[in-house]
């Protein structure tokens, strides 16, 4: 097909749809590979939702932009627009933002996990704004018939300066959509950044303040059956028989059917479920080892100290290094099981029918969701559907989508469209935890105090590995060995914001701090030696880039004032390089009537560009009361299989008395920008756990905390 | 299975459920009101606080069979246009991060401010404890109540 008949094309369809309505826009395919797939559509939601653009220009000069990531409340609908918003010169005022749907193939990658949504699509998305941009500019120029150099444009206009002509880019976007880009089209210097930079609220506040959004949970469709699910009660137990005679025989109840070691009730409404579920006589039968607490921590035990271990990384003669040493610091950390309590319960809908199926939900990897769901009713993916719909956190666990599989299957065995909701019990008694670890950390330490070895061996439970061998210090050291080794238990674990780390991080910036005192060394001091050496003579591959590491720490040292004297306040430091940012913290705690209480973190991040200032700061605030409740409190313990925590009358989160004053501060630079939904975690237990041992000269080496405040040995129960 | 008449957000309406039915459930599956959240099901997370009469209630726990003639206020009828006064300041402190729990926590400050519209910060922190923000937004939440406290 030539250019020339897809513009009669065009031109026909713009006229045929009516102008005179205003109902009109243009909307830009500019992420397909070829800029021509651009397209005249008619503005109803519909049509806009069929072409699956990133942006629409409406005849009114009112602008959609398509946020195409899932929203967990890391804050990428209103980050996304914004950059495009930025290249294109828009008045953020008249855009409105609309959550895109599932296409893989025009968006790559719609996935909210590994704080990799940023890094991914910066440039595709500063491009498709200067793009729009420039095809507005050409057809200005053309309006005018004046050169395109001698125009600019601000707040959703084209100006010509010496004409004193303006247009809104409605008025031009008919006409734009008819153009090819120019091939030499410049991105923004940063130094212009009008709203990249700036603070910027929510794009889904009122809808949230006014109860309209629709998360998961709230979804409906007429005729949808809701079902609830009894899995088994202990990990390591299977369904062996099940009578069901009292449920069916209660008011509201249509089905009550077994699948996967299940049983699914199905009725009409939430509570006439959840009364009829207790009533089910079920019958359970041993299938693995149940698995206890205490038992795990024998396990542990053995793996640190005399298990096998694969060695991830190994540079120098470590034995050597530890026989010649003048000093040797030897610690053990370990953390329990904890899972994520989305305050949104896990849920799903579903309508598998023979030849295609309707998917709704809640999802961080909604396209493995779908296809996860096609692959079960044997239906080519392009005949599932998937809604997006607004997710009440998901701290990793809506990574995994077990809950969405579980309503597909039930949908196809009950033959009718159903949504499946968990209740809190169900949510954090029916696995996938953030997993168990233990870490035995040496460093080995010359006459001087320098650390000549590193080495770290880690046992984890269904871990995959839990170590991260590239970390800092390790490239500064000469001698290093880092050891792995998991544990297959029947308890079912996931990835739980900052993975491995949000633990690891902490276990790690505790034991620097023994080096430090071991060494005679200031904490922060022991650190800028290392970092030197890194960058003077690093030792194997090293992945962080240490003039970014300094910057941080400096920042922090300057902020909290580390190197003046404060009376009465403990102070504690961590920093941290994960997910590509570079976060560096001091925690402050007070002694009040002899109790020490975390009076204040400090927190200074390198993320590079600055994207929305609100949105940064609330994701690290929030991560520091996240790593401050996890670290101090977080626990699930099991007994026979079973959690023995099932609820927040047994399960202790932070609330707002538990939380410190935090502070926040960012490197400015110009470097690409990187996602903050999880580095700001992993080092916060460090510098909460080392400014704890000030004040009370306890070593916070296992998690929860609140264990060594409470005066008791780990394992014990919290007091709530 | 009872007919119950409610009067929620100022409309009459009825409803035909079991009498221990909680009133949270009424809202969602009934009246097609989802603002009002489920998070726990045991009056801990504050995600289900709706205004009976003014007073904030956990409606997970409270029986339709005890709601009587009393006033329901639901997210959804706290403000006409959602311009009420800790709404507003909601939006200017930018709190949420995910949101679910906000609209609890939004009805809970509406009625500490209704009674009280100077707390201080201790009786902030006391009323607001009662409710969890997994997202960690407990500092904005306490600048927007503060703030609420000014619009008045």
């Amino acid at each position: 097909m030539s250019s020339t008949i897809k513009s009669a094309q065009r031109r026909q369809f713009l006229k045929a749809t009516g102008l005179a309505t205003g109902g009109l826009f243009i909307s830009f395919n500019l992420f397909s590979k070829s800029a021509s797939k651009r397209m005249a559509v008619k503005a109803s939601e519909a049509d806009l939702v069929n072409f699956n653009s990133y942006l629409s220009i409406h005849a009114d000069g009112k602008v959609t932009i398509f946020s195409p990531n899932p929203e967990v409340g890391q804050g990428i609908k209103t980050s996304f627009p914004m950059i495009i918003a930025e290249e294109l010169d828009l008045d953020w005022s008249k855009i409105k933002v609309v959550q895109a749907p599932l296409d893989i193939v025009k968006f790559e990658r719609q996935v909210a996990g590994g704080s990799r949504s940023i890094p991914h699509s910066w440039k595709r998305l500063r491009e498709a704004g200067a793009t729009a941009r420039n095809l507005l500019l050409q057809a200005a120029a053309k309006q005018w018939n004046v050169p395109l150099d001698q125009l600019s444009t601000t707040k959703g206009m084209v100006w010509h300066k010496a004409s004193s002509k303006s247009l809104h880019y409605g008025a031009l976007a008919a006409a734009a959509a008819l153009l090819t880009p120019s091939k030499d089209i410049k991105l923004k210097d940063p130094a212009q950044f009008h709203t990249i930079g700036s603070w910027v609220k929510g794009v889904d506040n009122m809808e949230v303040f006014t109860g309209k959004a629709i998360y998961g949970l709230d979804y409906s469709k007429p005729g949808m059956l809701n079902a609830m699910i009894v899995r088994p009660p202990a990990f390591g137990l299977k369904l062996k028989s099940f009578d069901a005679t009292e449920a069916k025989a209660m008011p509201g109840i249509l089905h009550v059917v077994s699948f996967n070691n299940k049983v699914a009730v199905v009725g009409k409404s939430t509570w006439e479920i959840m009364k009829a579920r207790k009533v089910l006589k079920i019958d359970w039968e041993k299938e693995k080892e149940l698995e206890s607490s205490d038992q795990h921590d024998k396990i542990f035990a053995d793996m640190i100290n005399t298990g096998k271990m694969e060695s991830k990384r190994a540079e120098g003669d470590i034995e050597a290094a530890f026989k010649n040493a003048a000093k040797i610091v030897e610690s053990e950390f370990q953390c329990p099981f904890v899972p994520h309590n989305s305050m949104e319960p896990m849920n799903f809908y579903a309508d598998v029918r023979e030849d295609s199926a309707a998917l709704a939900g809640p999802s961080q990897t909604p396209d493995a969701a779908r296809n996860g769901v096609a692959k079960l009713a044997n239906l080519a993916p392009e005949k599932v559907t998937m809604e997006m719909t607004k997710m009440g956190g998901g701290f990793g666990r809506r990574l995994n989508n077990d809950y969405a599989l579980e309503a597909g299957e039930l949908s196809m065995i009950i033959k009718a469209p159903v949504k499946v909701t968990w209740s809190r019990e169900d949510d954090m008694t029916a696995g996938v935890y953030r997993p168990a670890c233990k870490y035995k950390f040496r460093a080995a330490l010359d006459k001087d105090g320098n650390m000549i070895a590193f080495h770290v061996r880690g046992a984890g439970m269904n871990s995959g590995s839990p170590v991260r061998e590239n970390n800092f210090p390790v490239g500064a050291i000469s001698n290093v060995l880092i050891e792995s080794s998991d544990y297959k238990s029947a308890i079912t674990t996931g990835p739980w914001r900052a993975p491995i780390t949000n633990f690891l991080a902490g276990a790690e910036q505790i034991f620097f701090d023994e080096v430090a005192e071991a060494s005679g060394k200031d904490p922060i001091q022991l650190r800028l030696d290392w970092i030197a050496k890194a960058k003077a003579n690093p030792v194997g591959k090293v992945l962080y880039e240490p003039d970014r590491f300094k910057a941080v720490i400096d920042l922090v040292a300057e902020k909290s004032q580390w190197y003046k004297k404060k009376r009465g306040v403990y102070r504690g430091f961590s920093v941290y390089f994960s997910h590509s940012t570079y976060v560096a913290q001091v925690a402050e705690v007070v002694k009040v009537k002899g109790k020490p209480i975390i009076k204040k973190v400090f927190s200074a991040v390198d993320c590079g560009i600055l994207i929305n200032q609100s949105g940064a700061k609330n994701q690290i605030v929030g991560s520091v009361v996240d790593g401050i409740g996890t670290a101090m409190f977080g626990r699930l313990t099991f007994k026979d299989g079973v959690p023995e925590q099932s609820n927040y009358n047994t399960y202790k989160l932070i609330r707002m008395e538990d939380i410190p004053e935090v502070e926040v501060h960012f490197v400015k630079n110009t470097i690409d920008p990187t996602g903050l939904g999880e580095p700001a975690l992993p080092p916060v237990s460090g510098a909460v756990g080392n400014a704890l041992y000030r004040a009370t000269g306890v070593r916070h080496r296992n998690q929860p905390f609140i264990d060594y405040l409470e005066g008791t040995k780990s394992g014990s129960k919290v007091v709530l | 299975m009872a007919v119950y008449k409610l009067n929620v957000n100022g409309q009459n309406l009825t409803t035909d459920v079991a009498e221990d039915t909680p009133l949270l459930w009424v809202l969602r599956d009934h009246l097609g009101l989802t603002g009002t959240k489920y998070g726990c099901g045991i009056a801990s997370c504050g995600a289900c606080t709706v205004h009976i009469n003014g007073d904030s209630t956990r409606s997970c726990i409270l029986p339709i069979s005890a709601v009587g003639t009393a006033k329901i206020t639901t997210i959804e009828g706290l403000s006409k246009d959602g311009d009420h006064p800790v709404q507003k300041a909601w939006d200017e402190i930018d709190v949420p991060q995910c949101g679910y729990c906000q609209a609890g926590q939004i009805m809970t400050a509406a009625a500490l401010l209704s009674k009280n519209p100077n707390p201080s910060d201790k009786e902030i922190i006391q009323t607001m404890n009662t409710h969890l923000c997994r997202c960690g937004t407990y500092h904005r939440i306490k600048d927007a109540v503060r703030k609420a406290a000014q619009y008045k």
